[in-house]
């Protein structure tokens, strides 16, 4: 199988087909990892985007559900520059290729994955086509196609991955921490479980009221996709509980979300971070973490109402990267403390999060 | 480099107080397990400190590296790294703080024994860096484990026995299989497998044999090994800057080990969960700066086991350093002086932090250079000890491609994974499961003869996916060679340029010339990438100039200008027997000079040990491969002025003919000229036609031709191959016997070329020029003598400038053939000849026109850099003269250092091959001063008490005699083998008679050295005499086993005793390098 990538910017780049046999338009974007596909294809905060590693080996330890993120892929396309056919690890219970197959995600490789990031580094994100085919790809409607490919971020990305219905875990523990699941990595759940909290997860748009019948001792906003200004519901949500003084907790999107309700502004960043080697300081310390990282958009902190103040900084374009309040319990990174894939030198977060709860 | 971001911060180390003069410690010699690795952390630290404005002092005695030339440290000591002359140093210099981790396990000792003995304590010497508690707790098993389980992290379950029944409860509790290992033992007998308690009963029994102390541990066979890197800042920042993993599992050393950088086929979990565990580990330790551990990994259940943790820079962090980019040595120099990590900036970038994780977007192959054909009864097995002399580093964006680019690096003859005539396994299933050097191209073979990819991990344990890449690789051959060179279409082409394969590879499978594969190649468009080593995977603009090439691209990284100062200068690949940092200290000086005289440079290397592959060093750094595809490939897209090859040693020069013929600019000495030098059929020619002398030799193409001839000229007569580095495959004969089986040997190292019969002289003198010409005009020469007679390899012989015993009228006529040769081959540029002198008559013996071994020594003794000036002469400008090199008033010794101790059952004498692995220079106000200093820096210790002496042939026996009665005047107790006794005896010098380790007598020098007896042994064989030569082995074995120095060269047994009544240990100064004027 061949498959073709088409940027809207017209640039053609040709491989070998995998996955899927399917045509996907979406954001294209890229992620440094070297290890952790399975983790990455399967984040939600992807929904709308067609990933490319920059690690040119990928599928070499297979595909175990263990690493799941999610239910299923949540990519809409891959590209790698070289795709390993014969997995080798005792985890491993079908190749890449067959899993995508399943999950009807078209990948393409051969792709000089290092070429398209510099594009993408140096244009910005862009919106492509990627096409896998048998015989022959009409490059011309491909390109043509290209340029007029709608920005997903204009949609509401959160809405179509976060859960459908209220799901509680760990009935039985007394500190109940509400998730607001934006597209939540399965992981931050796992991080609270295994510190016994009783955790009630809510689909994103879940009304404050309604989440307040649960009587949370806090609430942790999760990561998900998309533009943050689309989650008009959870930021109206957010206010309200910031107002009723509820301990807050975000991640990734969440740190967006608790920035737009406490009043700041977000942007988009020309092409983001999605990686696991970004240094964060924090602010007023030498410390510097090493965190896991996947996202388009980040407060401009310049924007902070008064009460609020940077937690985080990345150390390498200095943009935000956490904010906290000054005297309440609001506190949001832009980081992943749950890794997967990635480091975990900022779990502790969790542990901070949880014993500041009533 | 980078700059420091914090401003104003005082350079300190642990405690307070700022710090202004550092004393740094080298590692000494190159040896196995210890090499040019520390040239690189050292030269680093260096920078790092001179950044700070610091004064640096540097102990090392290894004269060829790149940290000990004049525009480094403040103030050299080319002296042991020995408690005794540091403190001597540290008296004298008085410094503030002390680097222990950028000379290797040398250094790390030498600093622990200072510290223990309250030396640095008592002179107000600061540890900068990880303090001597921290280091004691990584380098005691017993404190290690205990540290490790105080936060519950893993080593492996172990514990020492003292008798059978205590190794058996011991077992039990660790449950078998289990390795039993002996502490001390000779030739490593003793340890094993034990697969239950019958088994370890019979082992142990065997093992208290020979050693009071069993260490029982589990087995972890199979295991994967894996390594981080890891730095910390006194922030607690803390960082791992590249994971690694072994090809070869658990049981063979790291060192021996393939190893791939970032880890292939760990999980996501296995990776962070081990990375998150090393950062623990590291915190706990408390090591401050940077440090390596490594792990075992259980493939099924995760299972892991800390194996090791060295705090200080290591061969890993080398290769580290080299493979992300990230300059390690560097930063921990900073970290030690009190930086913080975040402070500190990526050098690659130079906008972002060093407090980062490198994102690689290629994979780097290591693989081991073992040169275990240069030793006579070496083992060949490879294990949990180190044997390789030196590695190669391949990057690629495929695996198949890093491999097969890595094999080709090691030039031993191979052109890939396949595709390759030289190995042929008796026993494959031996091979796989119990490795020898050759077991990568054994499973290359089992492939071929279709065994399955499960079948070679259950021998090997070494992980499927690597063994199925290899597949690839074997299944691709066969497809080229059934689809011929014609058949080959633009994707197959690109298809064998992806895994990896060459030109000359292509050519061999398809029958066809590598420069029709090449234009067929170009017709189709495929042609290699040129990618940038960046750290971040593109994410963030990065002016680096590290580059490397790969057919996984479609893109080149940087663009090419069209300049005329641009020159590529080839480096000197993997450090082997013969070719080792100096030819590293050539190319690094070359590349200055370059430099200074307004060029841009262009450098190709492919040695993650050496200066030469930092980034910084050059204008441009290509990790390449020195072939002449690679490259040419390289030339046409930069079109340099010129190519310098004379700098790299052997490597670069053999491709100079295929570069002149493809119209390639050479610079210097013209190729053909060259050629004429290294083809002794035409170097022969030409020196007749000069009028010089030259051993008797002829070219013969049979057994029989050389029969005839050898007969003609008359026995010894010296057997070698043409184009040969170091002496490969080169032998002395002593009768026609041998004759066969060395002809053999030699047919198998070089089938294309013939082999060369020439006479042997005994009781010669071998001398040597190290010389520049321009146009054929000397501009710079000096003349160094060889203590040993001709007949040991220079690269083995001890060196001595100026020399001390040639005659004028010796060295008027060795100048004067210099100049004829420079002329007659128009040389511009560095070159070397080789002399045997014999009563003033002079006879050539060899002739490079290239920078040879000592071309560092002599530069550095006569403080004239020749490499400045053959520069100089290669760019067309006319050095300034020079003067003359006798006049010094001082007197420079090079001596050999050997690592027979890492080479079980080598056999430590020396011959026309080499064996030594590095070598150390000092300086002394005569001889006698500065060849004790070197010895003690080859790592030999003084007699103070006894000596033993077993001298073989009746003339030497005589000539020695003199030496025996200083000896005796010194006071030591001189122990003898019979007939040297007898000798010594009938001339009035006393001594007790031992019997030879094989006579079974008492009393027997088995004992004497095993009870430690005897302190030094001098041995001198007679290589005429085989019986005796072979008996005398074990002798000269128990003496490297047990760590006895041992001589068996009798010029240098003579010097040493000489020497020895002459100097007291106060008469070794302690002077540094700009003192000596």
């Amino acid at each position: 199988m061949r498959a073709v990538l088409v940027l809207e910017d017209g640039s053609v780049w040709p491989g070998e087909g995998f996955g899927a046999f399917a045509k996907v338009s979406g954001e294209v974007v890229f992620n440094t990892g070297m290890v952790g596909y399975p983790e990455s294809i399967t984040d939600p905060s992807y929904h709308g985007q067609i990933l490319c590693q920059t690690y040119p080996l990928i599928g070499n330890y297979g595909v175990s559900p263990k690493a799941f993120e999610s239910d299923k892929p949540k990519i809409w396309g891959y590209i790698v520059s070289e795709l390993c056919e014969v997995p080798s690890h005792a985890s491993s219970e079908k190749t890449l290729d067959v899993w995508l197959k399943e999950s009807a995600i078209p990948g393409i490789s051969g792709v000089d994955t290092r070429a398209l990031t510099k594009k993408l580094r140096l244009h910005g994100v862009m919106r492509g086509i990627l096409e896998t085919y048998y015989t022959k790809a009409d490059l011309a409607a491909l390109r043509r196609e290209a340029r007029l490919i709608p920005d997903p971020n204009k949609r509401h990305l959160v809405g179509e991955v976060s859960v459908k219905r209220i799901k509680a875990y760990n009935k039985d523990r007394k500190k109940c921490v509400a998730v607001i699941d934006c597209g939540m990595k399965l992981n931050i759940l796992q991080c609270l479980l295994r510190r016994e909290a009783k955790v009630v997860r809510f689909p994103a748009d879940t009304p404050f009221e309604k989440i307040m019948e649960y009587a949370p001792a806090g609430v942790l906003v999760s990561n998900g996709p998309g533009d943050p200004k689309q989650c008009a519901a959870t930021i109206e949500t957010l206010r309200r509980m910031m107002a009723a003084n509820l301990p807050l907790f975000g991640i990734c999107l969440g740190n967006q979300l608790l920035a737009l309700a406490a009043g700041a502004d977000t942007y988009k960043l020309k092409f983001g971070h999605r990686s696991q080697n970004q240094p964060c300081l924090e602010e007023g310390t030498k410390r510097c973490y090493i965190t896991s990282q996947n996202h388009g958009f980040a407060v401009d902190v310049r924007t902070l109402p008064k009460g609020w103040a940077p937690w985080f900084r990345n150390a390498n374009d200095g943009t935000n990267e956490g904010i906290r309040h000054l005297n309440k319990p609001f506190r949001s990174v832009q980081f992943h403390p749950e890794a997967a894939p990635g480091p975990t030198d900022t779990e502790f977060l969790f542990d901070e999060f949880l014993e500041s709860l009533p | 480099m980078s700059r420091v971001l914090s401003k104003g911060k005082p350079a300190g180390g642990a405690g307070e107080g700022r710090v202004s003069k550092v004393l740094l410690l080298g590692s000494g010699a190159l040896k196995i397990g210890e090499a040019g690795e520390f040239d690189y952390s050292g030269s680093q630290a260096i920078k790092a400190l001179k950044e700070e404005s610091l004064e640096v002092v540097l102990i090392n005695p290894n004269i060829a590296t790149i940290q000990t030339s004049e525009f480094m440290a403040d103030k050299i000591y080319f002296l042991p790294v020995t408690p005794e002359f540091v403190e001597k140093v540290i008296a004298r210099e008085k410094p503030d703080g002390i680097l222990l981790s950028f000379g290797g396990q040398t250094a790390l000792n030498c600093g622990v024994a200072l510290a223990q003995s309250g030396v640095l304590e008592r002179h107000g010497v600061r540890v900068l860096g990880t303090p001597i508690s921290v280091i004691e707790d990584t380098e005691d098993r017993e404190r290690f484990n205990a540290r490790l389980a105080e936060i519950g992290l893993k080593s492996p379950r172990g514990m020492a026995a003292t008798t059978i029944e205590g190794g058996l409860r011991i077992a039990r509790t660790i449950g078998y299989p289990v390795m039993a290992r002996v502490a001390f033992a000779l030739g490593g007998r003793g340890s094993g497998l034990s697969q239950n308690e019958t088994e370890l009963k019979e082992a142990l029994k065997k093992a208290f044999a020979h050693a009071p102390q069993v260490l029982i541990e589990e087995y972890l066979e199979g295991w994967k090994e894996v390594e981080y890197e890891v730095v910390r800042d006194r922030e607690d920042n803390c960082v791992t800057v590249c994971n690694m993993e072994n090809f070869d599992p658990m049981g063979i050393h790291t060192g021996e080990s393939i190893v791939i950088a970032p880890s292939q086929t760990l999980t996501n979990e296995e990776y962070h969960r081990l990375r998150a565990i090393a950062i623990r580990a590291v915190r706990h330790l408390g090591i401050v700066g940077e440090c390596n551990i490594q792990y075992a990994l259980h493939p099924r259940t995760g299972d892991y086991r800390i194996i090791e943790v060295n705090a200080r820079l290591s061969r890993s962090s080398a290769l580290a350093s080299k493979a992300t980019g990230y300059p390690l040595a560097f930063i921990a120099a900073k970290l030690v002086l009190g930086h913080d990590l975040p402070g500190l900036l990526n050098s690659i970038t130079k906008k972002t932090t060093a407090c980062f994780e490198p994102a690689l977007d290629y994979l780097v192959v290591k693989i081991p250079r073992w040169d275990l054909k240069k030793f006579r009864r070496v083992s060949k097995k490879i294990g949990s000890e180190m044997k390789s002399v030196g590695e190669v580093m391949a990057i690629g964006r495929s695996f198949e491609e890093a491999l097969q680019k890595a094999t080709r690096m090691l030039q031993i003859g191979v052109y890939g994974m396949v595709g390759n005539d030289s190995y042929s396994f008796e026993d494959l299933e031996l091979e796989l499961k119990h490795p020898t050097d050759e077991r990568l191209f054994g499973i290359a073979e089992a492939l071929k003869h279709g065994w399955t990819v499960d079948r070679i991990h259950q021998l090997t344990r070494i992980d499927r996916w690597f063994i199925t890449k290899i597949k690839a690789i074997v299944d691709l051959e066969a497809d080229i060679r059934g689809r011929g060179l014609a058949g080959l279409n633009r994707d197959r082409m690109l298809l064998a340029k992806k895994k990896g394969f060459s030109d000359k590879q292509i050519a061999i499978l398809t029958g066809s010339r590598e420069s029709e594969v090449r234009a067929r190649r170009e017709r189709l468009r495929v042609r290699p990438a040129v990618k940038q080593i960046d750290t971040l995977a593109a994410e963030y603009p990065a002016k680096t100039n590290y580059l490397y090439t790969t057919y996984h691209g479609t893109e080149d990284d940087v663009r090419f200008e069209r300049k005329n100062k641009k020159v590529m200068v080839l480096g000197s690949g993997s450090y082997s027997i013969g070719s080792s940092v100096e030819f590293d200290w050539c190319c690094v000086s070359a590349v200055l000079a370059l430099k200074r005289l307004g060029c841009e440079t262009l450098m190709v290397n492919y040695n993650p040990e050496t200066v030469s592959t930092d980034y910084d060093i050059c204008d441009r750094l290509y990790f390449e491969e020195l072939s002449f595809e690679r490259v040419l490939d390289i030339y046409k897209r930069e079109n340099p002025r010129g190519i310098i090859l004379a700098m790299g040693g052997q490597i670069p020069n053999n491709i100079a003919m295929k570069c002149h013929k493809a119209g390639l600019r050479i610079l210097g000495t013209s190729p053909e000229s060259i050629d004429t030098a290294e083809n002794r059929f035409k170097f022969g020619r030409l020196l007749d036609g000069l009028g010089i002398d030259q051993p008797e030799w002829r070219e013969l193409r049979s057994a029989r031709e050389a029969r005839t001839f050898a007969r003609e000229a008359g026995y010894p007569v010296l057997v070698r191959p043409s184009y040969v580095l170091s002496g490969a495959a080169m032998s002395v004969v002593f009768d026609e016997k041998d004759l066969e089986t060395i002809l053999k040997r030699a047919a198998r190292v070089s089938p294309q070329y013939p082999v060369v019969i020439s006479k042997f002289i005994l009781n010669a003198k071998e001398i040597e020029l190290d010389a520049v010409a321009k146009d054929g005009r000397i501009v710079a020469s000096a003349v160094v003598e060889h203590i040993e007679n001709a007949g040991v390899h220079s690269g083995d012989a001890t060196m001595v400038l100026p020399p001390q015993k040639t005659y004028i009228e010796t060295m008027r006529r060795v100048r004067e053939t210099g100049r004829k040769i420079a002329a007659a081959l128009r040389i511009t540029g560095p070159f070397n000849i080789q002399f045997i002198a014999k009563d003033n008559a002079v006879k050539v013996i060899e002739c490079n026109l290239r920078a040879s071994r000592s071309f560092p020594f002599v530069s550095k003794v006569t403080k004239v850099n020749f490499i400045d000036l053959a520069v100089e002469a290669m760019l067309g400008r006319t050095p300034r003269s020079l003067k003359s090199t006798l006049d010094l008033n001082y007197v420079g010794v090079k001596a050999p250092q050997f690592s027979f101790s890492r080479l079980k059952g080598a056999d430590p004498t020396l011959g026309v091959e080499m064996a030594s692995t590095g070598e150390v220079a000092c300086l002394g106000e005569d001889a006698s001063e500065a060849l004790l200093k070197s010895l003690l820096s080859a790592g030999y210790t003084l007699p103070r008490k006894s000596i033993l002496l077993s001298i073989g042939s009746r003339t030497d026996k005589q000539k020695f005699l003199h030496a025996a009665e200083e000896l005796r005047d010194l006071g030591l107790t001189i122990y003898a083998t019979e007939q040297t006794s007898l000798f010594l005896r009938q001339h009035g010098v006393a001594a007790i008679l031992l019997h030879k380790v094989h006579e079974r007598r008492t009393p027997n020098i088995r004992d004497f050295l095993r009870e430690r007896k005897i302190e030094f042994v001098v041995s001198v064989p007679d290589p005429a005499r085989k019986a005796a030569f072979d008996s005398d082995y074990e002798l000269r074995r128990m003496a490297v086993d047990f760590s006895i120095p041992l001589l068996t060269n009798l010029q240098i047994a003579d010097l040493f005793a000489h020497a020895l009544a002459q100097k007291k240990d106060a008469d070794l100064l302690v002077k540094h390098w700009a003192e000596y004027e």
